[in-house]
Parts: structure tokens; sequence; C-alpha cells
């Protein structure tokens, strides 16, 4: 080695000293719809992961943590413009939350570009899951497509002969009964799609019922699904017609349904009633904190951070490893929802459980009943052309 | 699909438009007769329908709920009147939008920042829990509630605006608002009351739909597009013409949304007809608007204004 080297790689050795010193507080955007009808949603994840940065004691990796919290308001051009702002002026070493599908899809080109690690933790679309994977997009809640297909299963394994599908008539509606059908081989006898935001289900309410199905299965997120469940409880359907869902009756919609839901059976990877020691810890503290019980969306930002802190400590200040060091972080830390890793296209390996809601003393509450689908991989890895 | 399904399907487009016409009908006699463009119209719908959610939370009666969502929808619309609304009448349309879209945004934000974005609970009334068999279907005993309480409030103001004095004043007000004060009538107090009573209309039609709909932060707004449209297809200033318009759209979108997926698999393939049968369902009442204005602007069942 010749001295000009030595001096090179000194000055390097120095430059990456001094970087080291400068990333000592950790900069993290948390993006999620904060206002509008799905801000419970949004909420949720930020009260996750602001729980779990208080827990350690205000810091990520064993650095001071800055949290940015920004309000995508559930629009991509928004959430374009956020995460423009997070990575060219804030700096920030990673991005959490990072809203529906469709805002993430309009960041993805900005968030591959700058290789600043990016946790969703409320999306987890086909596209990212399959070809256009990317080493520092990562999701911490599930593949779109997950909680669908283990409902399918479900309903397989039950021996339902006759189902009726419906869902919101926008892409992430078609995938979740595109992912029921991939696992139920049973007759369809009818798959419906309402217009998205449609406040009033009784045309469609009066066709199910003149159909006659074993079952029904739907996909209404948010404010969607208090009106359907609630209005088909009111036709009489309710207890009668069993009723298979995913993000409909959930920790975010049961206090607004209470006893109308009573019955349904629900797919997900997590709820606040699994019985887990970290889970029976979280949900305390969360309960303890805010007043109310967490959802799954919760749960997720919860684990978004534990995952952060668990990386940044094996990046150890180099934001060039901290892809990495989430990755493998996703396999060693414990997760409230039980088992879990990322695989090969960064989204979730992990369990989707079946839960009913039942009523227990004047009030509802969900119980496991089955776990469909165990150390689930999504379909689309395949594709994914990450090592 | 058999005619009882046709029946029963015709039935939930009444009580749609039914609902619609509460909303509307407060609307159109704003617009109409005081030429007055209000978005916060769905807000005031919005406070209706939290109104009845905490007061039959905390009292168990849906009655007492429907007076408080009433009585407090008229005190916040008079309250506006006051305020803001009567300061904007002389300002031209474009303030009004201005100005009732930040109230929309003033009010979403408030609720969620008092009740938080959690839907609130409401629970059908114990009596009109049940069911109605109607042709081989369930049909809910609470929705023939809503059909009959709008029907009354039809009736109501076709006695109000035919059969009073202040009716009498409503009518000529929508004819030529500069001779009705020039005869000594208190216009502004007028207006304020018409106001009011729009508001009460609204709160009415929250507290009913509390029940079937979520209450919650934003409610207001999908449904005030569609009672804008009931106006100008009814013809603006016109509470007949609300009735008619309402009913019409409710039950053009109630069959638009069953028939038109149907209609299109017999012609287009399964996958095409499932994705464009609720896309062009949605579209079927803004269409419907966009014909009437074409063929007659003035609306289907225009109030008769002075020439």
């Amino acid at each position: 080695m010749n001295r000009s080297n030595t001096l090179r790689a000194t000055a390097l050795a120095a430059a990456l000293v001094t970087s080291a010193v400068a990333t000592q507080a950790a900069t993290i955007g948390l993006m999620a719809p904060l206002s509008g009808p799905q801000a419970l949603v949004g909420q949720d994840q930020v009260d996750g992961f602001m729980l779990a940065v208080e827990q350690l004691g205000g810091k990520l990796g064993g650095q001071a943590a800055t949290i940015l919290k920004e309000d995508d308001q559930l629009k991509p051009e928004v959430g374009q413009q956020i995460v423009r702002k997070l990575i060219d002026k804030d700096k920030v070493d990673a991005i959490v939350g990072l809203s529906f599908s469709n805002v993430l899809m309009g960041s993805l080109p900005r968030l591959a570009e700058s290789g600043v690690v990016a946790i969703a933790t409320n999306a987890g679309p086909s596209p990212i899951a399959g070809a256009q994977c990317k080493a520092n997009i990562f999701s911490m809640a599930w593949q779109n497509d997950g909680a669908a297909e283990a409902m399918g299963k479900f309903a397989q394994d039950r021996g339902i002969k006759r189902v009726y599908l419906m869902a919101p008539n926008y892409q992430a509606g078609k995938d979740m009964l595109a992912g029921f059908k991939r696992f139920y081989k049973g007759e369809v006898v009818d798959e419906v799609y309402t217009q998205v935001n449609q406040p009033d289900y009784s045309a469609e309410i009066a066709q199910l019922q003149s159909a006659k199905p074993d079952a029904v299965f739907v996909f209404y997120p948010g404010g969607m699904g208090i009106n359907f469940v609630k209005q088909m409880s009111q036709a009489g359907l309710g207890g009668k017609l069993p009723l298979y869902s995913v993000f409909t009756v959930d920790g975010t919609t049961l206090p607004s349904l209470g006893d109308t839901a009573a019955g349904a059976i629900s797919a997900a990877m997590y709820d606040a009633s699994l019985d887990t020691p970290e889970n029976r810890k979280f949900v305390t503290a969360f309960e303890a904190k805010y007043k109310r019980t967490p959802s799954l969306y919760a749960a997720a930002g919860f684990d978004a951070a534990n995952v952060l802190d668990l990386g940044l400590r094996k990046a150890g200040g180099d934001p060039k490893k901290l892809a990495a060091g989430v990755k493998a972080a996703g396999g060693e830390f414990k997760s409230v929802r039980g088992p879990f890793q990322f695989g090969k296209n960064n989204m979730p390996v992990q369990n989707y459980y079946a839960f009913e809601t039942v009523r227990a003393g004047g009030k509802v509450a969900t119980k496991q009943i089955g776990t469909p689908l165990a150390a689930h991989a999504d379909s689309y890895a395949a594709l994914c052309k990450l090592p | 699909m058999s005619a009882s399904l046709l029946l029963v399907q015709l039935l939930n487009g009444l009580q749609y438009g039914v609902l619609l016409f509460l909303l509307a009908a407060g609307l159109t006699l704003v617009f109409g007769i005081m030429s007055f463009v209000n978005l916060a119209h769905g807000s005031l719908y919005m406070v209706g329908a939290y109104a009845a959610a905490l007061t039959y939370g905390a009292t168990g009666s849906f009655a007492l709920a429907v007076l408080a969502a009433m009585g407090a929808a008229l005190f916040v619309g008079l309250l506006l009147e006051l305020t803001i609304v009567s300061r904007l009448y002389r300002r031209d349309h474009l303030d009004h939008v201005l100005a009732t879209f930040g109230l929309v945004m003033f009010f979403n934000e408030l609720v969620r920042l008092v009740w938080g974005p959690q839907p609130l609970f409401v629970q059908v009334p114990e009596v009109l829990a049940g069911t109605v068999q109607l042709f081989g279907f369930n049909y809910p005993s609470y929705r023939f509630a809503i059909i009959a309480v709008g029907l009354l409030v039809a009736v109501g103001s076709y006695w109000l605006i035919h059969k009073t004095r202040l009716g009498m004043l409503i009518r000529a007000g929508a004819q030529n608002p500069q001779l009705v004060g020039a005869l000594g009538v208190n216009i502004g107090l007028l207006n304020a009351m018409l106001f009011g009573v729009g508001a009460m209309l609204a709160g009415l039609a929250g507290a009913m739909a509390g029940p079937l709909l979520s209450v919650q932060s934003g409610m207001g707004e999908p449904v005030l597009i569609t009672t804008l449209v009931v106006i100008v297809i009814g013809g603006i200033g016109s509470v007949n013409g609300a009735l008619y318009a309402a009913l019409i759209v409710g039950v053009v979108d109630t069959l638009g949304r069953v028939l038109l997926p149907l209609v299109l698999r017999q012609v287009a393939e399964r996958s095409v007809a499932d994705a464009a049968g609720p896309a062009l369902a949605s579209m079927l009442v803004y269409l419907l608007m966009a014909v009437v204005l074409a063929l007659r602007p003035q609306g289907l069942f225009p109030a008769r204004r002075g020439r």
C-alpha cells in the first residue's frame, strides 16, 4: 500500500466517523392518513409506533429519535410530496407508515431511487411484492391478498358450498376477491362490486337474500364495513347468513358495530385477543395509554418501531446497511402477532388467523378460532428478483 | 330478476329518495329563495346525526334523540345564519361556496377533535329492530319508519307552503324578494326562519340515518353532492320538485346499481361487466342531471317565478 492510498483510507475512515457522529440522532418520517374517513386507521398506526418509541426511552437504535408525523390525507399526490420533502429536505433515516396501497404506489419511484428504508404499516400491494420489489421497501403489515387467502382457505376447510362475494369497485377490492378465490374451490354464486364509499347497501342486500348462498364474503374497510354489517344485521341476516370478512370487522370498527357484528368471522394477521406474552404486554400498555383496544393497524405500527430499532442497531450508523439490518431484524425481533419474518420480497411471512366476534357479558369480543394459513408467504414472491 | 325482488328494490329506492328529500327540501329553499349556495348543509346533517347518537346513548330514548337532533341542527343553523350566512347573501355565489366550504372543513375537524375519528355507534330503536316479511323477503322495519317520516315531512311542508301565511310569504319571496321586502315584510327574519327550518330537516335526516350509516366526521359530504343533484333535477327553489326529484334519484340510483351489471353481463364479458357496471351505475344520476340540464335547464318541476 503506498502513501497516498493510506492517506485516502485515513480520510475515508475519518469521514465515516464524522458521518456516524452526525447521525447520532435518528430522524424518522411517519406518514399516515390522519384526516378524513380513514383517519382512525392512520391514528392507530401512529399511536402504535409512538408507544414503542416511548417504551424504548424515546430512542431508536440507541439514538435519540426525532419523529416527523405527516398526514397524507389518503391522496397519492400529497403522499408523494411528503415523501419528497422527508427525503430531500429532512434527510430522514427511514420512512414508516406510507398509508394505503395507492399512496404507497404513488411514492414508489422516489423511494426506490433514494434508497431510503421504507416500512409500510398498512399496505403490501402485489407489484411491490412481485416484479417491482425493492431492497429498501418493506411491508410490516401484510401482502394485500394474505387475509383474503386465509378466509378462502377457512371457508374451504369448513366445507362451505356456495359463497357470495362482495367488495368495493377498486383495485384492492378485486385483489381481495381474487385472493379469496385462490384458496376457495367451491361455487361462487355471484361476485358483486359496489361503488367506493357507498353508504347504503339495501339494494345489494336484497339481491344477496334472493341468491340464498351458504355464506357471504366481503371486503369493506372502514365506514363502508360499519354500514354494510349494520344493514345486513337489520335485514335479519345477522347470525343467519354466515359473514366472512377481511378488514371489515376489526379493532377500529368493532366499537361502532357492537352487537350487530356478533357471529362475524374475519381473517387477519393480528387481533388484540391473540394470546401471546408479547401481545398481552402490548395490549395492556396500549389500553393504559390510549384508553382503547389496539387494532391490527396499531400492532403493525408498534412492530415497525421495534424492527426499526433493531435494524438501526445492526446497521451501526451506516445508512447503506440499514435495509439489510431491517431485513435481518424482521426474523429476530418478537412480534406481537406471533411468528414473523420478511420473505425474499420484503413482504411478511406470517400466520393469518381466523377470529369470531362473540357476545360476552353484554359486550362483543373477538375470539381466535383457527389459523387457516401458518407462516404464509404470498404468491408473488417468485416474481421478485431480489436475492 | 323476480317481480317480488323488483318490488323490494323499488321500496329501497323509495326509502333512499325520502332520505334525500329531507336534505333537499331545506337546501332547495335556501338556494331558491335566498339564492344562497350552502355547502355546509351536509355539516348540519352531521350535527343532527351526532346529537341523536349522543342523546340516544345517554338517555336510551330514540324519540328524544330525534328531538335533540332537530334542536341542535336548528340552533347551529340559526347561529350560522346570524353570524356568517346573513352577511353573505349580497355577495356572489363564489363567496358563498368559499365560505361554506370553509365551514365544512371547520365542522369536520371540530367533530374529529371532540369525538375523535372513531364512528359513533347508534342502535336501531328496539320497537323497530325487527323485520317485516314482504314478498318472501325480510325488510327492516326501521326503513319503513324512514319512509313514513319522510312522507310525513313532505305532507307537512306542502301544508306549510300552500296553506299558511308563512308559506305564502315563502312563495312570494321566491318570486320577488325585493317586492316582499318593500311591502313591509321583515325579509331578514323570513330568511333566518327558512334557514333554520332547512337546518332542522337536515338534522332530522341525520338522526334518521344514524342507525343505518356510520356516524362520523365527514359523513355529510357524499350525501350533499347527491342532494345537489336532486335540487338541480327538481328545479331550484321548488319543494315539490325536490320531493319528486329525490324519489326519481333514489329509484334510478338503486335500480341502476342492481340492474346495470346484470344488463351488461348480457352484452359484455363477465369481468368487464363487473367492473363497468358499478362505475356506470355511479354515474347514472349525474347523467340524468346532465340530460335534464340540457333539455330543461330550469329543472323538471320548477317553482313558478314571476315574469
